[in-house]
């Protein structure tokens, strides 16, 4: 299989102020690419672009698909096509059965071309592929009765990103800092997770700030962002270089992204004030 | 046991209610309301003189009564309504007793098959009368009686006489009143000490005539110790001018009996909906509504415990869903009249469209009713912003040593919620549903599941085009 998810000039802003600033970024099924950079810097936008959050305003630039331009596509189609974002804090659909929502997605997924009030997969098929899946990941089969993310600690919200990563199968997964949050334990066992559900299986976009979530997941590719753009990009040398000594050698080499960064945490901070 | 969501998937047909049967009537009364008409339906009745002068009276309330200056706003032409539709000469005790035309109505509405599979006995009301009824032998061989409230003024008038009209006086309200002045049909159920019916007891409205009045009156006698499930649906077709469903359901439940009175009203859109519903509930007996208003233009509607000794307790489910050009104003009573009686209303209301939900509730605990235990909940989810709730809470507490709760909420329909469904392929359509059915969910679980598949079908039909 060959799938390619390209990434031009993209520019995103975020109630009218711009974030992304010109980003270029090209992946390949089955590659695993590490994004880092300082708070702030734009990783989570890019992620929240590709997946198609409205509030995200792509102002230049194309996301194209296998040569297929989704710049303007809804969240829903964007996941149809294969795009699959773990957040960082996914929100509670409370009353809604983890279970019934992964069967409606996950056939929306599988049968792009369903129209709605179709058939569900059939229940005793998806009920054994979730169960196989669940003990896959090692999650407590309850889990799938209890409402989507409602109540859910930090761990138990990253490990059901990761169940439904495994039940969609996407092309191309971004996960936004699944290990924030996580205990040291709980880390491994995400990244352990991830390498048996994407590795090979689906290109990887991981976006974190240290460098154990890539235990299991060495990069083919490091890409550091700062102020909105990608300044660097290397090999899996560069993760452990930035985990290791921090952004200091980045913000030097790069002073107008390191004044661009800057500006934006200035503004951001004005909007939580 | 709960419901699926994603095994909801019929929506096919888009409103299955809306068809209109080509049926002739056996007999229909002019247009309008006087004492003539009120004189020919107890004639075509045959009843006893004392009915026809409690209807007579009624319609003396009735006329001296104001309209209610509160709820929404009601324009109703009482002169241009037909009050009295008989269908059909006799009542079915099978289905092939029963005109072709109305029994392909309710084929359609899934009655019979609801009867087969999973009910203890059926009534079905078309227009003034109810056409079809059964119950289970066994069930009438323990005693349990179950027939239309006309047959049973017939066959068990010392039962009815002792009961009718002292739960909810023909004083009570104008729409009371005119129901005891002109009512038929309706579901009489009396069940004798003991008896514990497993399955529910149904009964179907269905409105077919333009301009019709349904006037039904149900009487529901829980004897001690008993328990039942009844369950109630109504709709009708859309028709370009209004129609009027106003009824009366008493119900009285004796010491540590139980009763469930369920509702499921999915009316047309041109239908006022103005319905008084109340229950007694005596010595630790358990009195439960669970009222689902999907359909109507407009619906009133607030029912009612009066719990009267020790240990009663009064539960109140309340789901209300108004789409454009409907206004759901719903609500609960609950009164603490006895010490130690516990109380507890849910509301959970949804607004669309334009449409305008409005939570109307009164608490009140009488002096001496102490120890007594109230809690109100009432959360309201709004769809779009041309969409409006509201919340009346009326609490009137006459006694120091009791618990009172009241807790409201109002949501909107979170812009990351719809992404984050949406993020894994759900369409806005199929997200926005998924949101209000989880939002129902807590009371869709207390429906049996039949019902619950129902409820959240309809849902998904409210819903349909909603969004985009």
């Amino acid at each position: 299989m060959s799938h390619i998810l390209r990434i031009e000039n993209l520019h995103v802003a975020v109630d009218g102020k711009a974030i992304l600033r010109g980003v270029n970024l090209e992946m390949k099924f089955g590659e695993t690419h590490a994004m880092m950079g300082p708070n702030g810097s734009g990783k989570s936008t890019l992620g929240l672009a590709i997946a198609g959050h409205p509030n995200y305003v792509i102002t230049e630039g194309t996301i194209t698909l296998d040569g297929e331009d989704i710049t303007e596509w809804e969240a829903d189609q964007r996941a149809r096509a294969g795009i699959f974002m773990a957040f960082q804090r996914p929100v509670a659909i409370p009353g809604v059965k983890t279970a019934d929502f992964l069967r409606h997605a996950a056939t929306n997924v599988r049968r792009p071309d369903r129209k709605e009030g179709e058939d569900l997969i059939p229940m005793r098929e998806f009920r054994k592929e979730l169960k196989a899946k669940m003990s896959q990941l090692k999650i407590d089969t309850e889990f799938a009765r209890r409402y989507v993310n409602d109540g859910f600690s930090g761990g138990e919200m990253k490990r059901a990103e990761i169940l439904t990563m495994a039940m969609l199968s996407p092309k191309f997964s971004i996960l936004d800092e699944t290990d924030s949050g996580l205990d040291a334990d709980a880390v491994k066992l995400a990244s352990a997770s991830i390498a048996e559900i994407g590795r090979d299986k689906m290109g990887l976009l991981i976006i974190t700030h240290h460098d154990k979530l890539l235990e299991h997941n060495p990069p083919q590719f490091t890409h550091v962002m700062l102020g909105g753009r990608i300044v660097e990009t290397g090999g899996a040398e560069l993760a452990r270089e930035l985990h290791d000594h921090g952004y200091d050698r980045i913000r030097k080499t790069y002073p107008d992204a390191e004044a661009a960064n800057q500006e934006m945490l200035a503004k951001e901070e004005a909007v939580a004030v | 046991m709960s419901t699926d969501i994603a095994s909801s998937e019929s929506i096919g047909e888009i409103n299955k209610y809306d068809f209109r049967t080509e049926s002739k009537a056996f007999f229909k009364a002019r247009k309008g309301v006087d004492a003539e008409i009120v004189n020919q339906i107890s004639e075509m009745k045959n009843e006893p003189e004392w009915m026809r002068n409690y209807r007579l009276k009624a319609l003396e309330i009735f006329n001296s009564k104001p309209m209610p200056n509160w709820g929404g706003a009601i324009d109703i032409n009482f002169q241009d309504i037909y009050y009295y539709l008989k269908p059909t000469d006799k009542q079915g005790k099978t289905w092939d007793e029963v005109p072709q035309e109305i029994k392909d109505t309710f084929d359609k509405l899934g009655i019979p098959e609801a009867e087969k599979k999973f009910l203890s006995g059926v009534k079905a009301q078309f227009e003034s009368e109810v056409v079809y009824g059964s119950l289970k032998q066994d069930l009438a061989d323990q005693g349990v009686i179950f027939t239309d409230t006309d047959s049973a003024i017939r066959d068990y008038p010392d039962l009815v006489r002792e009961y009718f009209g002292t739960i909810i006086p023909s004083t009570d309200n104008k729409f009371a009143a005119l129901n005891s002045a002109v009512w038929s049909g309706g579901s009489f159920i009396y069940v004798p000490k003991g008896v514990k019916i497993e399955f529910p007891l149904q009964a179907y409205f269905r409105i077919n005539a333009e301009n019709m009045g349904q006037f039904e009156r149900t009487l529901i006698i829980v004897d001690e110790g008993a328990s039942v499930h009844y369950v109630e649906g109504c709709t009708a077709p859309m028709y370009s001018s209004e129609s009027l469903h106003s009824a009366v359901v008493e119900i009285v439940c004796k010491r540590g009996s139980r009763c469930r009175y369920t509702t499921i009203q999915n009316w047309a859109n041109n239908i006022y909906n103005l319905v008084t519903k109340r229950a007694v509930a005596y010595a630790d007996a358990t009195m439960e509504w669970v009222d689902g208003n999907l359909g109507s233009k407009l619906t009133m509607k607030y029912p009612a415990v009066y719990m009267l000794e020790p240990g009663a307790r009064g539960e109140i489910l309340s789901i209300a869903f108004a789409s454009k050009g409907q206004h759901q104003d719903a609500g609960a009573k609950l009164v603490h009249c006895a010490p130690n009686t516990t109380g507890q209303i849910i509301s959970k209301s949804i607004s669309k469209c334009g449409g305008r939900s409005s939570y109307r509730g009164l608490v009140k605990v009488e002096k001496g009713a102490k120890k007594s235990k109230c809690n109100v909940v009432c959360d309201a989810l709004i769809l779009d912003s041309k969409s409006r709730s509201d919340t009346y809470p009326y609490i009137e507490i006459l006694e120091q040593d009791v618990s009172v709760g009241h807790e409201a909420s109002v949501s909107r329909i979170g812009e990351e919620q719809m992404f984050y469904l949406m993020s894994r392929g759900l369409s806005n359509a199929e997200a926005s549903t998924m949101i209000v059915n989880g939002f129902i969910e807590p009371l869709v679980k207390e429906l049996p599941m039949e019902y619950a598949v129902e409820m959240n079908r309809l849902i998904q039909l409210q819903m349909e085009g909603s969004v985009g």
